[in-house]
């Protein structure tokens, strides 16, 4: 066990020469900097304007509905249910994910199927966006690899509270986002807005 | 001049003064968010457009306007409720009438009338401003009182506190312009930076009263409400006066906030700034002090006037913005500290010395 240091706050705190505590050469010193700021980016603003788009930008944001932010592959985004090769959903309704929710979003109904090798499989399979927390503990519990969340959709809305809950047809036709590329998902006309 | 033509004349420039003042007043709320987002390397507001025109999002003020009339008017349970009602009329109609005896040209001459550029020469204009200003605060305490909402009566309180503590500072920086320009007129106080000192110097208030300048400004963005003295409003922490107003009663207090900036860009012109002279600009044209002259003719002359001016209003509203935006919020103590035991024994000091300088330079 080493020592532990106890650093008191006012032993952190920089003594102020006489200039910064009249507060008033700080105060033009912050005007300047961020005066300095506006008319460098007006000036680069004003060059893009005039055609000139060679330079640095005036603005440091992503223009979002037409420039996306770059998303990592490890981000957690909307689910989907991934299938077998043979187009059935991997899902074996082993009630895993919806234990492990801390939301409680996932409703799962299973029924019996004659296949020996998997006896159960979802008769429906619900998630309430609406509640959803994106934890991904249902990714991670998932013990066939059956529900990702890898579609890179982060922007779901619907005008009602039942239209944010996702049935299972809708989570199995869900393209993970390395097949469906840049192309933008038509989903909020299609699935959401109910 | 008959009667009819002078009320003519007068509603005329009441007209240009009151829409000068509103139409700025609705551009400052585009320059809000658009200087604040290129300060701050953002785009800024750039959504609504009119068939496709997007104008750097120009039409955000007519959009805001839209949202702000078509809103919801909640009016909370109050036994005040007329009170809750004139409360933000009260807040910008003081800020409006002050701008009757803001100078913004010297005079013109039409058809052998000459018309001052001033909707009213109140031979002591300077006092009327400072009436206009002290009942201002009216709005402000009635609407936190009225509202029957602890907050708002809380920021009410602190309203008044410091804009009564303010105003000391305020009047009394003002002290050194009148000592020095021996008048109470806006219109003489204007005429009177004419000059030149030092012989290549324009005798504006700036270079006479520095730190006057410095203690009106503080003082003044104090009256208005604005970070970094936005301690009655403080509308993300600790909740304003005008936590119960909503739809357009609560548009009147913002954009009271921004007439009130206006003004206060006005006053800085017309005390320190020289009003609507221009350097080295005379009656007949420009004179410089290295002996080039360059006559121009009367309405020439007027409309550089009334050009300097709003030249001068919009800088100071810019560099208003840029205070807002650049300095953090006070602490109430801390307010009442700077306004209190450093503006307050400061302004007098400047009294004082003016008074003496004056006297012995008189002498």
């Amino acid at each position: 066990m080493g020592t532990v240091r106890v650093i008191h706050v006012s032993e952190r705190r920089r003594t102020l020469t006489f200039w910064e505590r009249t507060y008033l050469l700080e105060v033009f010193r912050g005007l300047v900097l961020t005066a300095r700021h506006f008319f460098v980016n007006l000036w680069r603003h004003s060059l893009w304007l005039v055609g000139v788009k060679s330079g640095p930008p005036g603005a440091a944001t992503f223009q979002y509905p037409e420039v996306r932010r770059p998303q990592s592959p490890r981000l957690r985004t909307l689910h989907r249910l991934a299938k077998r090769p043979d187009g059935t959903p991997r899902c074996v309704a082993c009630m895993m994910c919806e234990t492990v929710c801390p939301a409680f979003c996932i409703k799962i109904v299973a029924e019996e199927v004659d296949d020996s090798s998997i006896e159960k499989r979802p008769k429906s399979f619900d998630i309430d966006i609406g509640r959803c927390v994106f934890c991904g503990f249902c990714v991670e519990a998932c013990p066939e690899d059956a529900i990702r969340m890898d579609t890179g959709i982060t922007e779901i809305g619907a005008l009602s509270r039942d239209g944010m809950v996702l049935n299972i047809e809708t989570l199995l036709s869900l393209p993970p986002k390395s097949e469906r590329g840049d192309k933008p998902v038509d989903f909020l006309q299609q699935q959401l807005v109910q | 001049m008959n009667a009819g033509l002078e009320i003519g004349v007068a509603v005329g420039k009441t007209i240009f003064i009151i829409m000068f003042a509103l139409s700025l007043g609705g551009l400052l709320t585009w320059v809000e968010r658009k200087q604040s987002a290129v300060m701050q390397d953002r785009i800024g507001a750039n959504r609504a457009s009119i068939l496709g025109l997007r104008v750097w999002g120009l039409f955000h003020i007519i959009a805001d306007a839209v949202k702000m009339f078509t809103k919801e008017d909640f009016v909370p349970n109050t036994p005040h409720k007329f009170i809750h009602a004139i409360a933000p009329v009260l807040s910008i109609f003081f800020a409006l009438l002050s701008f009757a005896v803001i100078p913004f040209g010297s005079s013109i001459v039409i058809a052998g009338h000459s018309i001052g550029l001033q909707v009213a020469d109140v031979n002591v204009g300077i006092l009327f401003i400072f009436a206009m200003m002290s009942v201002a605060v009216y709005g402000v305490v009635l609407a936190g009182w009225s509202s029957n909402n602890n907050y708002a009566l809380l920021g009410g309180i602190r309203a008044t506190a410091q804009m009564i503590s303010y105003e000391i500072t305020f009047g009394l920086t003002l002290v050194g312009v009148i000592l020095i320009f021996q008048t109470l007129s806006m219109q003489e106080i204007v005429r009177a930076q004419g000059g030149l000192l030092f012989g290549f110097l324009p005798r504006w208030g700036v270079f006479l009263q520095p730190l006057g300048l410095l203690l009106f400004m503080t003082a003044a963005i104090a009256e208005t409400k604005r970070i970094p003295f936005d301690i009655p409003e403080g509308e993300s922490e600790i909740i304003g006066f005008f936590v119960e107003y909503s739809s357009m009663k609560f548009g009147m207090f913002m954009f009271a906030d921004f007439i009130e900036q206006i003004l206060v860009a006005a006053m800085v012109t017309t005390f320190f700034f020289g009003g609507w002279q221009v350097p080295y600009l005379g009656d007949t044209g420009f004179a410089f002090p290295w002996g080039t002259t360059w006559d121009l003719n009367t309405w020439m002359v007027e409309s550089l006037r009334v050009a300097a001016f709003v030249v001068k209003v919009s800088f100071f509203c810019w560099l208003q913005m840029l205070i807002r935006w650049t300095l953090p919020r006070f602490r109430f103590d801390q307010l009442m500290n700077l306004g209190w035991k450093v503006l307050l024994p400061l302004s007098l000091a400047n009294t004082l010395a003016t008074a003496v300088i004056v006297l012995w330079v008189g002498r």
